[in-house]
């Protein structure tokens, strides 16, 4: 069911429709030579024609003598490159002035970009396809830290959109193609296609401060130029593997020498429902640093005892074994498992103490403070072509939030003895641009609110996930007492009664209550549970007020569900100084847990509801587990629950 | 003039480049293609690049300074880990560190050295290595595809793989037509190639045929100092293979003070040739000429100040110490055969003694 509220706008520009985006190589390459090169006119230029005539002949006398194997890997080639340019997108800022390239992923406009390229273009900027169209374009979400924006295009429901592909699944030497706007050359928006080889995976590059850093990026020798910033990276079969953005270019100007770099699919995956917030994302940190010690053992060499790393057990001296369940050996290896993952998400960790393994998951913490992210988004161009700052790898900051500390020197010495490589300058592909007034027909589909690159993507994504819970159960006319009966794991009687003005809970030990005229973060009974009832109360008051009159609710996103392989959507509920994610299965829409944060350094109490079944013609969960910390607390059954209307 | 000589020049290199596009395209469609080939015309080359990393290294030593990176590339070339790279400034430390595809990191000692190619060798303490045996180099012709491998911008570390770029052979020439163009003693044949291969750290990469056959070691970075460009290029296997039999045979072994050395009773000093050397303040100082005196060895032999003392009696002098130390084994009533390198030429001198 899809709620977005898509109308086609009747802005789209008629542009020149130029030749097909895909024309056959063209067969006398001396033409091609020549004009490239001026230099060939005169008795050269009559060398070359002769042999290219030569050369073309005797291609045609062999055409038929031509590997089936060449021609299908041709014929492959072409159909791959002919399918996905549809999907490719010059980005214009508003102004004309300068941009980038871009890639739609769904069919209602959904688009991928750099940061670095719509963050000069302002809230909305123009984007030219294969059609000949220039299409507007919304911003819809911003991380800057990883340098990726998704916008969303306007005007239809049906636009050529890329197929994502696995980007853990790409391989050095694989066959691989950007689509762009290189040099803004595409004036008629057809796509430019340069086509190579994957040269390396799992790259690390450092970022510039703490932001743009391509951590896990794939190395490709196709041609990646400026403008070429945002656009698609395709494998040979057409599938988006990567989005271009980034190049060493050091001392031979700002042309391609070879070495480009995309961020991969998979990183993108991760933060897409991120992105579709509308927010200005943060990147993660485990709170430790780690390095290379003389055995080639990456091991904690710091920790911050405010993390979940340090609750979760890691200490000072432990070796890192696997990380998100990738084998760690090197510290870029661990950098690029950082790299790909949102603030907040909860990731196994696999670590070794006196030869002791011990498996753990780990909640990744943020690396900037929310305002510092902001500040330093807004700050970050234009960067034009200074020298980037000194990388500071984020991984050596244990601070969350915290300000970024400089990195002691000699700590890469530890990963290569006799000098580390310093990292190559990095020269940023576009300028800035000054913005134009929005649009009449764009203003609705544009709020402002400090956090957010667009608050109106947050309220539609909240809206979405709250009305697809609303067709479980309309619970706004319970004011009064909800009575929970039942037992838990041990055959202990509980009984649990959520009134507005009172909590009570009897479970196996003692009675607890909760007042919730008080401050909540004080009454985190039952001892154990890390504050069940203030979590039930919690959950009680979202079914009841709904997300608007609850307080303060935005959506988060997508996160990972421990035990479950798809990612759920959650809201971010506050009330009276505590902190409340709900989590819904993105299948049914049911709400399928929630985790109450007391506050941002101690363990959440967790509550998955399971086992829903209609009472009084609402889907009621009569199965609650709850965890805190590394245990379990409670596996509750209902067996029966009394909803009272006052 | 020597301008329109390297504009010539460079116009049959450009010249040679376009043909080898032509060729390179009509070579694909060539009917005889064994299996292999055709794999790697429609398929790709996983495997062959597999094949290869294992034999490359990532090199750290000297540098670090602007403009100077402390990286290069090398591979190995015997399953006793020896190492072939390129010669240059990087290898001016004792501290040379190599790094193989495993993660495995050593130290690295030099063999020795071939100043005229701009090669070294370098030995680790291993052993079982996979290698490239340089014997096995293929020769390939222009229009030929091939691979090149290389830790380009030191963009892997410790096990990470070597960056791999793709390209056709432009042409075969001898880097001696571009004299004067690219700051190099090197005047011998190169391939050069399509692709942008020799980027910083790139050097004493492997350039490939696509089986992962060795065709060459990648050069340094070379722009042409005329028109602004860079020269992609690497040096045929088959000219490496003598001058590393002799680097592994000690004919370029710096010479060392063994207790069986015999010392003469009045050997060669810097003083009686008539030199002075830029003051030895490193540990390991480049024997740049400072002064030459008048009417002495080393004028008459017409040595210059800012020449870079590169062998003395063909074995590697790698600093001022070690000029000293081989001059101090040789008796004065003797010859001594010295190359320097002036600018970018290498020039042969001797050192007549005094009658």
């Amino acid at each position: 069911m899809s709620v977005l509220p898509n109308r086609p706008f009747a802005i789209q520009r008629r542009a020149r429709r130029m030749s097909p985006p895909v024309r056959r190589r063209s067969p006398d390459l001396a033409e091609t030579a020549d004009r490239r090169s001026p230099v060939f006119f005169g008795p050269l230029f009559c060398v070359l024609c002769l042999v290219g005539f030569s050369a073309s002949a005797d291609r045609d006398a062999r055409a038929d003598q031509v590997p089936v194997a060449v021609l299908q890997a041709e014929q492959q080639r072409i159909a791959a490159v002919a399918k996905t340019v549809k999907a490719a997108v010059a980005v214009f800022a508003n102004d004309g002035q300068g941009g980038g390239s871009g890639v739609v992923i769904t069919p209602d406009g959904y688009a991928l970009s750099n940061f670095h390229v719509t963050k000069p273009a302002g809230d909305w900027m123009q984007c030219g396809m294969a059609d000949g169209e220039l299409y507007d374009a919304v911003l819809v979400g911003l991380d800057p830290t990883g340098d990726v924006a998704l916008i969303k295009l306007q005007g239809r429901e049906d636009f050529p959109c890329a197929e994502l592909g696995d980007s853990d699944a790409v391989r050095v030497g694989d066959w691989c193609f950007a689509a762009g706007n290189p040099f803004l050359l595409a004036t008629d928006f057809q796509p430019t296609v340069t086509y190579g080889l994957v040269s390396g995976v799992h790259r690390y590059q450092y970022p510039a401060g703490t932001l743009l850093e391509y951590a896990d990026c794939i190395q490709t020798d196709a041609s990646i130029n400026p403008g070429n910033s945002g656009g698609p990276l395709f494998n040979a079969a057409g599938q988006l593997i990567g989005i271009n953005g980034r190049g060493s270019f050091e001392k031979r100007g700002r042309v391609n020498v070879g070495v480009g770099y995309a961020i991969s699919i998979n990183q993108i995956k991760n933060f897409l429902g991120y992105l579709r917030s509308g927010r200005i994302v943060d990147h993660a940190t485990l709170g430790a640093t780690v390095s290379r010690d003389e055995d080639g053992r990456i091991v904690v060499t710091d920790i911050l005892d405010t993390g979940d790393a340090y609750r979760r057990g890691l200490r000072y001296g432990d070796e890192i074994l696997s990380f998100a369940g990738r084998p760690i050996t090197t510290v870029n290896g661990f950098k690029n498992v950082l790299g790909i993952f949102p603030k907040g998400w909860r990731v196994p960790l696999s670590y070794r103490r006196e030869g002791e393994r011990r498996d753990v998951l780990v909640r990744l913490m943020g690396v900037h403070g929310t305002e510092e992210l902001l500040r330093k988004a807004e700050g970050a161009l234009p960067v034009e072509e200074k020298p980037m700052p000194k990388p500071m790898p984020k991984d050596e900051q244990p601070g969350g939030g915290g300000k970024p500390k400089p990195k002691p020197e000699g700590e890469q010495g530890k990963e290569a003895p006799g000098g580390q490589p310093k990292p190559p300058r990095v020269v940023p592909l576009e300028k800035v641009r000054r913005q134009e007034p929005t649009p009449k027909h764009l203003e609705k589909l544009i709020v402002k609110r400090p956090g957010y690159a667009n608050y109106y993507f947050n309220e539609l994504n909240r809206d979405r996930v709250w009305n697809a819970l609303l067709a479980h159960g309309d619970f706004s006319s319970l004011a009064g007492a909800w009575k929970l009966s039942g037992a838990d794991a041990a055959g202990n009687q509980i009984e649990i009664i959520l009134a507005g003005d009172k909590v009570t809970g009897r479970l196996a030990i003692k009675p607890v209550e909760v007042d919730p005229a008080r401050d909540l973060d004080s009454q985190l009974g039952p001892e154990g549970s890390g504050g069940l009832l203030v979590a039930l109360h919690l959950w009680q008051r979202l079914l009841r007020l709904g997300p608007k009159q609850f307080g303060d609710v935005y959506y988060l996103g997508t996160v990972p569900v421990p035990g479950r392989p798809e990612l759920f959507d959650a809201l971010v509920a506050t009330h009276n100084v505590v902190e409340a994610r709900f989590l819904f299965d993105p299948a049914t829409g049911q709400l399928a847990g929630m985790e109450m944060f007391p506050d941002a350094q101690v363990d959440p109490c967790e509550v998955y509801f399971d086992d829903y079944r209609p009472v009084n013609g609402r889907q009621v969960p009569h199965a609650l587990l709850v965890r805190h910390g590394d245990n379990v607390f409670a596996q509750i059954k209902l067996e029966s629950v009394e909803l009272a209307a006052e | 003039m020597i301008s329109p000589l390297a504009q010539n020049a460079f116009r049959r290199l450009l010249s040679l480049k376009g043909t080898a596009l032509l060729l390179a395209c009509s070579t694909a469609f060539l009917p005889a293609v064994s299996p292999g080939v055709c794999r790697a015309a429609g398929g790709t080359f996983i495997d062959v690049v597999a094949s290869v990393q294992p034999k490359m290294v990532k090199i750290y030593g000297a540098g670090g300074l602007r403009g100077l990176e402390a990286y290069q590339s090398g591979f190995l070339i015997s399953p006793a880990g020896h190492v072939l790279t390129v010669w240059s400034y990087v290898l001016d430390t004792d501290n040379v560190a190599v790094t193989l595809d495993d993660g495995r990191k050593f130290q690295a000692q030099l063999v020795g050295a071939d100043p005229r190619r701009e090669i070294a060798v370098l030995k680790i303490d291993a052993d079982s290595l996979p290698h490239f045996r340089l014997s096995d180099g293929v020769e390939l012709s222009v229009g030929d595809r091939v691979l090149a491998f290389s830790n380009l911008f030191g963009v892997a570390a410790g096990d990470e793989d070597a960056s791999v770029l793709h390209g056709c052979v432009s042409a075969k020439t001898q880097l001696a037509a571009r004299r004067g163009a690219f700051e190099t003693p090197y005047d011998g044949p190169v391939y050069v190639v399509d692709a942008m291969t020799n980027n910083p750290g790139s050097a004493g990469g492997v350039l490939t045929d696509r089986q992962g056959n060795l065709v060459g070691i990648l050069g340094k970075e070379l722009r042409n100092a005329l028109n602004n460009t860079w020269l992609n290029h690497a040096i045929p296997a088959a000219e490496l293979v003598t001058p590393v039999d002799d680097i592994l045979a000690g004919k370029t072994l710096p010479r060392k003070a063994g207790e069986s050395a015999k010392r003469p009773d009045e050997p060669w000093t810097l003083a009686r040739a008539g030199l002075r050397l830029v003051p030895d303040v490193l540990s390991r100082t480049p024997p740049f000429i400072d002064a030459v005196a008048p009417d002495s060895p080393a004028a008459r032999a017409k040595l210059q100040p800012d020449d870079l003392i590169l062998f003395v009696n063909n074995g590697v002098v790698i600093s001022y110490a070690s000029v000293v130390e081989t001059l101090s084994l040789i008796d004065h009533i003797d010859p001594v055969r010295l190359t320097v390198q002036r600018g970018q030429q290498l020039v042969d001198v001797v050192l007549e003694p005094k009658e």
